[in-house]
Order: structure tokens, then sequence, then C-alpha cells
């Protein structure tokens, strides 16, 4: 136990990633409300989500852009190490993946206020019921 | 030209907003444009496969950026094969499916045909890539489309339907995403060739053992392999017809597609079968996925419903076939690919006819149909005789590499289950049969000594299915030529 706590906590982010996605998961499954499924399912992207944004990040690093690059009196003299900066492509490919799960929410909301309409419940074991009732 | 590659995957995107667009002037103006989208992105596609076939792989910089920056398309003799596939089966059912949509949603045609297109960029684009992330979005957009469409179809069990969908979607391609992210984690880049390349040098890595682990379940769920395969029957029998002819043999297939793409051109075939020790496991998911598949398909009473569980069947052909670890399992997961998309797309073709004629298509419905339907039945009969694996047609052929492939492989188990599916599927489809031909019309005494009168769907939903159920035939005598000169080059 004692030599595990310093490997956890050294990698803290990938437990947090870990333990958001089981969340995002448990409600997906376990849960009867539609809504309450669809926070889940939420929850379960932005871990992942949070998963990518936490591996382009460096100790002591700042943002990736370079003072002075365009023109700068002395833009070429400085040299530029790669390890001041963090890595900011999981950053903008995080923005596609965000765009992604906001349409993946908002076609499930349409769903799901379509069922309502029709069933007057967003409980499934009452969805199930109506259906196997009709 | 030079430009093909991104054209095929452009021009249906492009047809798709115009489609959307002329909606607001004409809701008519829609369909010509949809299908001259899909025209002349099966034109680019034919183009494409001649080319490769004549001077191989062709590697497409979007927008000029190099890899691995920018992202690549690169069509090699397998992608040009499922991109012809896919943009003809779905522009061949956009011909026969004027009057189904006008038929069963007649007030929402115009956003059909969006959407359609836009499932078909999403289809042509996840085969096109070779970037990993890219790739994901592509398959989102796939599903996305499906989604609003299985919505569109069946008023009361459609929504549902589609929002189960949804949750298994969105956890399958998320494990997707995050098998990319230990990938990039590891590699530092995104590109499938240059990923490769990296990867070639770090095999024992845990890390990379994850990605691939969590790769291959995201790509099991959204291909609906046995245990991951709930929502497939419901989301396909409940959409519109015009669309479960399209989904249901190009959405799973281009799933098996993207799965071999990452065993042979990502990871390595040497990766997988020499240092892993998986081969077996999924063998045996496969051999459960066949029979499972069958099984519940004897139970289904519809017959749209119980052919959506013979594809779970077919998927495990696939997945086993390519797990097998040899050539022959190998070509002929490949060859049943291109096949099984004909006979699924035959055989819901022929479904579409009945349906359009029939309203409901439970099995007691499909009384004395072989008198009332004689050309869809013969176009059912041919494609259901391929599935079962009867010489001529090509089932055959595939299942016969499968088979040879699991006796080298000594994976007998999964032999048998091949057998045991081929038992099974002739008991379901004779069955069918028995239904259609041999019991007469509901209360039909009035009709059993007259002519039953011929009621045939409308003739261009005819003529393709009559075109597709002989490319069956075509394709199965021309086998040895697809493997000699595309599957076996491929796999060099």
């Amino acid at each position: 136990m004692t030599d595990s706590l310093p490997y956890i906590v050294a990698k803290y982010n990938y437990w947090l990633y870990v333990i958001l996605m089981m969340i995002g998961l448990y409600a997906m499954i376990a849960k009867n409300n539609l809504i309450k499924k669809l926070v889940g399912m939420n929850i379960f992207q932005t871990a992942i989500i949070l998963f990518y944004v936490s591996i382009g990040y460096k100790t002591d690093a700042t943002i990736p852009i370079i003072q002075n690059a365009h023109g700068g009196h002395d833009a070429h003299a400085a040299v530029i190490h790669a390890a001041d900066y963090i890595n900011p492509l999981p950053h903008v490919l995080m923005l596609t993946a965000i765009v992604v799960s906001v349409a993946t929410f908002g076609v499930a909301m349409a769903l799901a206020v379509r069922i309502y309409q029709r069933y007057q419940t967003l409980e499934e074991d009452e969805l199930r019921m109506r259906i196997s009732e009709e | 030209m030079d430009n093909y590659p991104a054209l095929i995957v452009v021009t249906p995107l492009l047809a798709a907003l115009l489609a959307g667009l002329a909606a607001w002037i004409e809701d008519r103006l829609s369909y010509p444009i949809a299908l001259m989208g899909l025209a002349l992105s099966t034109f680019f596609a034919f183009k494409v496969l001649m080319q490769v076939i004549g001077s191989g792989t062709i590697h497409y910089r979007m927008a000029g950026w190099a890899p691995p920056m920018g992202i690549e398309y690169t069509i090699d003799l397998l992608n040009a094969l499922v991109l012809l596939l896919v943009s003809g089966i779905a522009f061949l059912n956009l011909i026969a499916s004027y009057p189904s949509v006008n038929q069963e949603t007649n007030d929402r045609a115009a956003s059909f045909y969006t959407i359609y297109l836009l499932f078909v960029t999403g289809l042509l684009g996840v085969t096109a890539t070779g970037d990993l992330f890219n790739l994901y979005v592509l398959i989102e957009i796939t599903s996305l489309t499906s989604y609003a469409m299985v919505a569109l179809g069946d008023r009361d069990r459609g929504p549902i339907a589609s929002l189960n969908y949804v949750f298994i979607g969105v956890i399958g391609a998320s494990f997707y995403l995050l098998g990319v992210g230990y990938l990039y984690l590891k590699t530092g880049s995104l590109n499938m060739a240059d990923v490769a390349h990296i990867l070639s040098g770090i095999q024992g890595s845990s890390t990379v053992l994850v990605g691939f682990i969590l790769c291959m379940l995201g790509i099991w769920i959204k291909m609906a392999l046995f245990p991951m395969h709930v929502w497939l029957p419901n989301a396909y029998t409940y959409s519109p017809v015009a669309f479960s002819r399209v989904v249901a043999p190009l959405m799973t297939k281009v799933m098996v597609y993207v799965m071999i793409r990452l065993m042979v051109t990502v990871f390595g075939l040497d990766y997988i079968f020499n240092t892993l020790h998986l081969a077996d496991a999924a063998v045996w998911l496969a051999t459960i996925a066949i029979l499972a598949g069958g099984v519940m398909a004897l139970a289904q009473k519809n017959l749209k419903k119980m052919l959506t569980y013979i594809i779970v069947c077919e998927i495990g052909y696939m997945v086993g076939g390519a797990w097998m670890g040899n050539q022959l399992g190998m070509t002929g997961a490949i060859l049943h690919i291109v096949n099984d998309a004909l006979m699924t797309f035959a055989l819901f073709l022929a479904v579409g006819n009945m349906v359009y004629k029939l309203k409901t298509i439970d099995l007691p419905d499909l009384k004395g149909l072989f008198g009332k339907m004689p050309w869809t039945m013969a176009g059912f009969v041919l494609a259901a005789l391929s599935i079962i694996g009867v010489p001529p047609t090509c089932g055959f052929f595939s299942k016969w590499y499968l088979l040879l492939g699991a006796l080298e492989a000594g994976a007998y188990h999964f032999a048998a289950a091949l057998i045991i599916s081929s038992l099974i599927c002739a008991i379901l489809f004779f069955k069918v049969f028995e239904i259609c031909f041999f019991e007469s019309l509901a209360g039909g005494h009035e009709t059993a000594h007259g002519v039953v009168e011929i009621e045939e769907a409308p003739v261009s939903m005819l003529i393709v299915s009559g075109l597709v159920s002989l490319s069956i035939i075509v394709v199965g005598l021309y086998s040895g030529t697809i493997v000699n000169s595309i599957i076996l080059p491929f796999l060099k």
C-alpha cells in the first residue's frame, strides 16, 4: 500500500479520468431515467476529453505561442525548446471531439423529447410496460 | 485525375448541402441532386479502383499538407474495392428508394435524402482515410446520421430504438477514441502509416496493448459482434426500409473493414499473432457470435428482424476469419465483406419490395407471396441461397475460404460453427419459402383455382433487385479474379 500510493498520486490524471468514466458508464447502464442516462453519457465523453487534455501537459511549460516569431528583433536568435511548450495537438483534437459530443447530445435530447411526446414518460420500466401493453 | 480520392467523399457531402438547400425552394429537387451526387461518387470510385489496380497505392494529401502533420487519404486495393462497393450500393439503393421514401416518409423526403447523403459521406470517408483521428470523426458522422435515420422510421418504436443505439454507439466510439489516445501517447502521431512504423519498434509496450484492446473493443461494439449486438436488431428493424436497405449491408461491413485495416496496416499481423495471444479468444468469440446469431434468428417472427440477426451471425464469420491468423482466413474475411454486402443488400431489397406492397412483414403475412410477387421472390431466393452457401452464388466461395482457413489453423470449433450456421440459415429460409409458396393466401379459397393476381413492386425497385441478385452469381463466378487481382496482392 505504501509503495503504490506515490504511484497512484504520480498518475492522478489517469485515475481521475477512469473514475469519471466509470461514473458515466454506471449511470448509462444502471439508471432508469433516460435523462439521467444522457447525463451519464455526457460525463463519459467528458472523461475522455479530460484524458486527452491532460496528456498534452508538461511540467513548467507554457502555452505554445512563440513570442515575436514574426519579425520580432530577436526572433531568430532565440532557440525554441519543445519542452518549454505544452503539446497543443491533443487540445485541438478535443475541440473536434467536443463538437461531436455536443451533436450527439443534441440528437439524443431530441429523441428523448420524441419519446416523451409519444409515451408521456421517460422512465425505462414504464416505457417497457407501455410497449408491451400495445 | 489526381483529385479523385477526395472527390469520392466530397461529392456526396456537397450534394447533401445542395439537397438540403434545394428543399427550401422545391421539395422535389433534392432527389435528383442526391442521385447525381452518388452517381458521380460511384464513377470516381470506379476510376480510383482502376487506377489502384493499374499503378498501385494512391497517397492523397488533404490540402497539400504532408503526413504525418496533414491528413492523408491512402487508397490501396482493399479501400478501393470497399469504396466502390459502398458508393455503388448507396447509388443503386437510392434508385430503388424513390417509391418507398414517398410512401414511408413522404412529408420528410428532403431530410431523408440529405441525411442519406451525409451517411454515405461518412462511410466513404471512413473507408478512404489514412488518419486515426479522422477515422473517429467520420465514424461519428456515420453514427449520428444513422441515429437520425432510425428515428425517422417507425413512429412508435423508432425513437426508443434510436436512443438505445445512441448510448451503445457513444460507448463504442469513445472506447475507440481512448485507444487512439493511448497510441498517440506512445507514438506522437495519428497517421496510420507513421504510427505503424513507430509501433514496429515498441511492440512489447503495455500502453500499445491497452490501445489495441480499446480500439478493437470500440470497433467491435460498432460492428455488433455478439455480446455487443443488442442495439442492432431493433435499430435496423424500426428504421425506414429505404435506410435499412443501405445500413444493413454497409455499416457493419465498413466496420469490419476498419478492423482489418487496423490489424493489417496499423498494428501489423506479426504483432497481433506473434506478440499477443488474443487470437484464440477472438475466434471463440466469433464462433459464439455465429451460433448465437443463428439461434436468435430462429426465434424471430418478423422477416426484417430475422434478417438483422443473420447480420449478427455473418459478423461472426468475418471476425473469425480475420483473427484466424492465416492468409486463407483473411482472404475469406475480405471476400466476405464484398459478398455479404451484396447478399444482404439483395435480401433487404426484396424485403423493401414486400414492405411496399404488404406494409407488415410478419411471417404469416407472407402467405402466397410466390404467386403474388414472383420477381421479388426470385431475387429473395437467390440471395437466401447465397447466405446459405449454395455453390454458384458468391456466399459459397467466401465460406469455402473461411472453412479452409479454419481447418488450416486447427480451429475446428469455428469450422463446425460455419457448417451449423449454414444449416440454421437453410432451416430459416426454407421456413420462409414454405410459408410463401405452399400456404395459400389467407381465406383464399376463391383464388385457389383461379390465377393469383400479380401485384409487384414498382419497376425501378424490381430492376435494382434483379440486378443485385444477378451480381451475386456474377461475383461468385469471378471470385477467383477478385482474390487473385485484389485480395492476395493486398495481403502481400
